[in-house]
């Protein structure tokens, strides 16, 4: 039993069948990849993870509890965390500041009175804060203007962001996507050492092979909507039928 | 039933003007996103056109007419209008009379050119600016043309008469086999209604049946692939601000002998037709046509004696109630698209 | 000091200053000068320069913080002037009572309109609150004439007898603290000059002194923190698992009491409530007072209000009697042609020049006259070094 069971997943727009039979189960404190070619169903999968998308079909349960239904903030909540394709930060905030929202929301939870009142006593929220920025490296950036930093940079202040609210799931979307090579390579670093340090099970949606392989302990492959295959890394490699679904996609 | 007919009729002219001006909102946004609290005025311009048209026409100079005399026993001086001069007497006359469906012609390329002024002097800088600071600019705009149409035609309404030929009414009643004398309906409001509805099926036809048309439709549903097309998007955008100038300017011209026109009567009828173009769904050209009459004619219903006996002043009120209620129960408006303004 | 950062006490401190003193700043002119038509220290000037300041400090808590853009703000300052003075007309004439209920009966409505308003955002919650606001001026015009008085609104009659207030019969009562009447004054002559500290007046500056101070915890606070991100990004919001709606909503029937003290204040500095005072031109009004003053800035809202109040009042006093005047020294022709030019702009027309300056500031000023202010700084600033510098880092950096 995995802690993150997805069955019999399917989702319709109009005339397109974007996702049919999906079923998953994602491993405690593993990492587990979903690869697949262009429109193979992979953001819409990972969009009907986090309640952005509700599935025509199917169940999503997260460590025994359904996800289906509830708001993005409920299911993150629930110790879901994502980190998107283009970095979400709040970029007319500090990059301190952007380290204590989820800290506050890891102490206050969503919304509450009470959580105003809390808000008033930060002492604990601004150690946290920094000690996070610390563990990412970014301590000495921390009076930046959150917009103003590069992009390997917002990337790192994502997922330290995300890691702040000590999520039991982290969901990565293509996070090397548009990266140079040097980027590419610290992020796989920083992902390999949050998996190894951390309590922590890494779902991550990726085209570049390099960093799949460098990362995954399991790979999913989807085509047009539908699992393939899932194996370890070593038979995903040269497995005929993700080759198949790659050089067909491409041919 | 001769009641419910006759609130129908009475709400068919308002709701012309509500769903003239709501579609050029509609086009505005659909097609360049942008938030246009200046449309109201485009309104206001127009009915403003018909009144210096008529000004115009009647402008006059002063001759002596030897045949007639003042009460001092002098020649009286007559003021004798150009049109006379250059026409004659009864074909000048005419004219003076007809002034404002006359008012269309002028009307129309003073408007485009209204139109292209503000999209390519003002709104054009706007487009890649949030939506809040178009709605401020364009807030500003409106009052910038009121208070310049306020400076040049005072403040007080100014009658524009509808031709002679249109000022009796109609009696519907009679027509349709009821007693006579309880459906009456003005001439004006008749030809109103069939102008506006005339303009609403010139326009979706040119959406339609247009190449023009249909790079604009495209343009509207995703901007940015028509643009990779290698169409240039915006100047046929700048044209479709034009257009959408002319039909707010043609309500605001036709509407003037229905109510005679002052400055302050775009911003009156902006908020409506705001309300109006969200009740029938964001960037939804027939969406904002349907709901303009729709609450036009709850509007009429609302004015009913019999209901203003139970609730007093509901008829102000009625279009807000309905637009919150529809928003609560129907986020996106009666014909909203998916996707269009959600964030 | 009182749990501020020194920067932002500095800046309080100049307020309250400012605010104080206003009776002698504002009246720079002696009474005797032709200049002495510029001064605006007359007590009802000072009041709306004040009162207007806490509308404005409120609005931008939502719209500078959040970026929520109400077009419907007024009807929650109607709103409070009725409440409070109902509370006049019905319990006491103190004006402290009156002015809680107006805080109360506006952030109870701000609680309903927010909740339903703030299921949309962008342009939709603009629309809603306007529709909202505009509901209200109609109901406060004629549905509800009862109530409201309708068209003319509710004023304090000799036929008032307040619960707590020994009135004699026929007595017409008046706003007062604690029996000082609101109305009290006191005036000072030095020289030539006449300064006027009226009693309503430093109620009002004190009031608005507690709601900048307010706004100032409440910018600095994390509270606030969460509003900035709301405007700043929603989705990271929300997949930080904070739901953005109640922050936004707190925010909301904050800035909406905030325009019920002003409400109430306004009754307390003169006891009659109109429902113009409701109508979207109104909102329009507190909108442009804030942009002008510069957005998110803490200061901002404050200078605006003051500027735009202080032009309604002199521009509109100027007319062409006074334009001619100014102008004599000039040939005759030369005098006409700018009288001419000018008067479209003063007297009645400064709506024409408060809609041009506002269409200014909006295109090349989006950060108001605080954001102008820092420019000027920087400019000069930059000319110094410069001159240090040798002439070679002329130009401004881009950013």
């Amino acid at each position: 039993m995995g802690i993150l069971e997805v069955k019999d997943v399917g989702k319709r727009f109009g005339g397109l069948q974007a996702l049919s039979d999906v079923n998953l189960s994602v491993k405690e404190n593993s990492v587990h990849a979903i690869i697949g070619p262009n429109g193979a169903g992979k953001s819409t999968l990972l969009n009907c993870l986090v309640g952005k998308l509700i599935p025509d079909t199917g169940s999503v349960m997260f460590d025994g509890q359904s996800v289906l239904g509830r708001t993005p903030h409920e299911i993150n909540q629930m110790g879901i965390s994502r980190v998107f394709q283009t970095p979400e930060i709040f970029g007319d905030l500090s990059v301190m500041e952007n380290m204590m929202i989820p800290c506050f929301a890891k102490r206050d939870g969503a919304f509450s009175l009470q959580a105003i009142a809390n808000m008033f006593s930060e002492k604990d929220v601004v150690e946290r804060a920094e000690s996070m920025l610390e563990d990412m490296n970014m301590a000495d950036k921390r009076h930046m203007h959150a917009a103003s930093m590069s992009r390997g940079d917002k990337r790192r202040l994502e997922i330290g962001m995300c890691l702040a609210q000590e999520p039991r799931l982290l969901l990565l979307d293509e996070p090397t996507a548009g990266m140079a090579r040097a980027d590419t390579n610290n992020t796989i670093d920083l992902l390999k050492q949050i998996s190894d340090e951390r309590d922590i099970t890494i779902a991550i949606i990726e085209h570049d092979m390099h960093v799949v392989f460098s990362l995954a302990q399991r790979i999913t492959v989807l085509a047009q909507g539908t699992p393939l295959v899932e194996d370890d890394p070593e038979n995903i490699k040269g497995h005929p039928k993700v080759r198949e679904a790659y050089l067909g996609e491409t041919a | 039933m001769e009641a419910i007919i006759l609130q129908i009729l009475n709400g068919l002219d308002k709701g012309s003007a509500y769903a003239l001006i709501a579609l050029g909102l509609t086009l505005i946004f659909g097609t360049l996103g942008v938030v246009n609290f200046a449309h109201g005025a485009l309104f206001m311009i127009g009915a403003f056109c018909a009144v210096t048209l008529s000004r115009i026409l009647t402008l006059s100079h002063t001759i002596i007419d030897e045949t007639k005399t003042d009460f001092l026993g002098n020649p009286a001086k007559v003021e004798v209008p150009y049109v006379h001069d250059i026409f004659g007497v009864a074909t000048g006359d005419a004219i003076i009379d007809w002034a404002v469906p006359l008012s269309i012609l002028f009307a129309v390329p003073v408007m485009m050119a209204v139109g292209y002024i503000m999209e390519r002097g003002l709104i054009k800088h706007f487009y890649t600016r949030p939506h809040a600071d178009q709605i401020l600019v364009t807030f500003g705009l409106a009052i910038v043309l009121q208070e310049v149409i306020k400076y040049f035609y005072g403040a007080n309404p100014i009658p524009t008469p509808a031709p002679q030929a249109f000022t009796g009414s109609f009696d519907f009643g009679a027509a349709l086999g009821f007693d006579p004398n309880l459906i009456i309906y003005p001439y004006w409001r008749i030809i109103y209604f069939v102008f506006a509805a005339v303009i609403i099926g010139a326009v979706f036809a040119f959406l339609q049946y247009t190449t023009f048309g249909m790079v604009v439709r495209a343009g509207m549903a995703d901007r940015e692939t028509v643009g990779l097309l290698g169409i240039n998007i915006d100047r046929r955008f700048t044209i479709m601000f034009g257009l959408a100038a002319a039909v707010a300017g043609l309500a605001g011209v036709m509407y003037t002998p229905i109510n005679s026109p002052n400055y302050h009567m775009g911003m009156d009828f902006l908020v409506l037709s705001f309300v109006v173009v969200v009740v029938g769904g964001m960037g939804s050209l027939p969406g904002a046509v349907l709901a303009g009459f729709m609450l036009g004619i709850l509007e009429s219903f609302a004015s009913m004696r019999e209901v203003l006996a139970i609730l007093p002043g509901l008829n102000q009120i009625i279009i807000y109630l309905v637009a919150i209620l529809i928003l609560l129960t129907r986020p996106r408006g009666l014909m909203g698209r998916k996707g269009v303004m959600e964030d | 000091m009182l749990g501020l950062e020194k920067k932002d006490f500095q800046l309080l401190l100049v307020v309250a200053g400012l605010t104080l003193l206003a009776p002698f700043i504002l009246n720079p002119f002696p009474e005797s000068s032709g200049m002495a038509q510029f001064n605006a220290g007359y007590p009802d000037l000072m009041q709306r320069f004040v009162i207007f300041g806490i509308f404005a400090i409120g609005f931008n808590i939502l719209f500078g913080l959040t970026g929520y853009l109400s077009f419907g703000h007024a009807a929650f300052l109607g709103i409070g002037s009725y409440g409070a003075i109902w509370m006049m007309k019905l319990i006491s004439l103190n004006v402290i009572p009156a002015i809680f209920m107006a805080i109360i009966v506006a952030g109870i409505f701000a609680l309903a309109v927010g909740f339903i308003t703030l299921r949309r955002s962008g342009i939709y919650f603009s629309i809603l609150t306007l529709a909202f606001a505009q509901m209200s001026y109609a109901l406060a015009y004629s549905v509800l004439t009862p109530i409201t008085g309708g068209e003319t609104g509710l004023q304090i009659k000799s036929s008032d007898s307040p619960l707590f207030s020994n009135l004699e019969e026929g007595e017409i009562g008046r706003a007062n603290l604690f029996g000082m009447d609101m109305r009290a004054s006191f005036e000072l002559n030095i020289g030539d000059w006449l300064f006027t500290f009226n009693a309503g007046y430093y109620i009002a500056a004190i009031a608005m002194l507690a709601s900048f101070y307010l706004a100032i915890r409440i910018f600095r606070s994390p509270f606030g923190m969460m509003l900035r991100a709301i405007k700043s990004n929603q989705t990271r919001m929300s997949y930080t698992g904070l739901n953005p709606r109640p922050h936004t909503l707190a925010a909301f029937v904050i800035s909406g009491m905030y325009a019920g003290l002003a409400g109430g204040l306004m009754v307390a500095m003169d006891t009659q409530v109109g429902p113009e005072r409701m109508f979207w031109t109104a909102s329009g009004e507190v909108v442009l007072m804030t942009i002008l003053g510069g957005v998110g800035t803490l200061i901002g809202p404050v200078l605006g209000a003051g500027a735009i109040k202080y032009m309604e009042n002199i521009l509109s006093k100027i007319n062409k009697d006074v334009l001619h005047e100014w102008f004599a020294f000039l040939p005759d022709g030369l005098e006409d042609l700018l009288v001419t030019i000018i008067y479209p702009f003063i007297g009645k027309g400064w709506h024409l020049t408060l809609g041009i300056l506002f269409m200014l500031v909006v295109i090349y000023l989006p950060g108001g006259l605080v954001e102008g202010g820092q420019r000027i700084a920087r400019a000069l600033r930059g000319k110094k070094a410069n001159d240090e510098d040798g002439p070679k880092a002329s130009t401004e950096p881009a950013e």
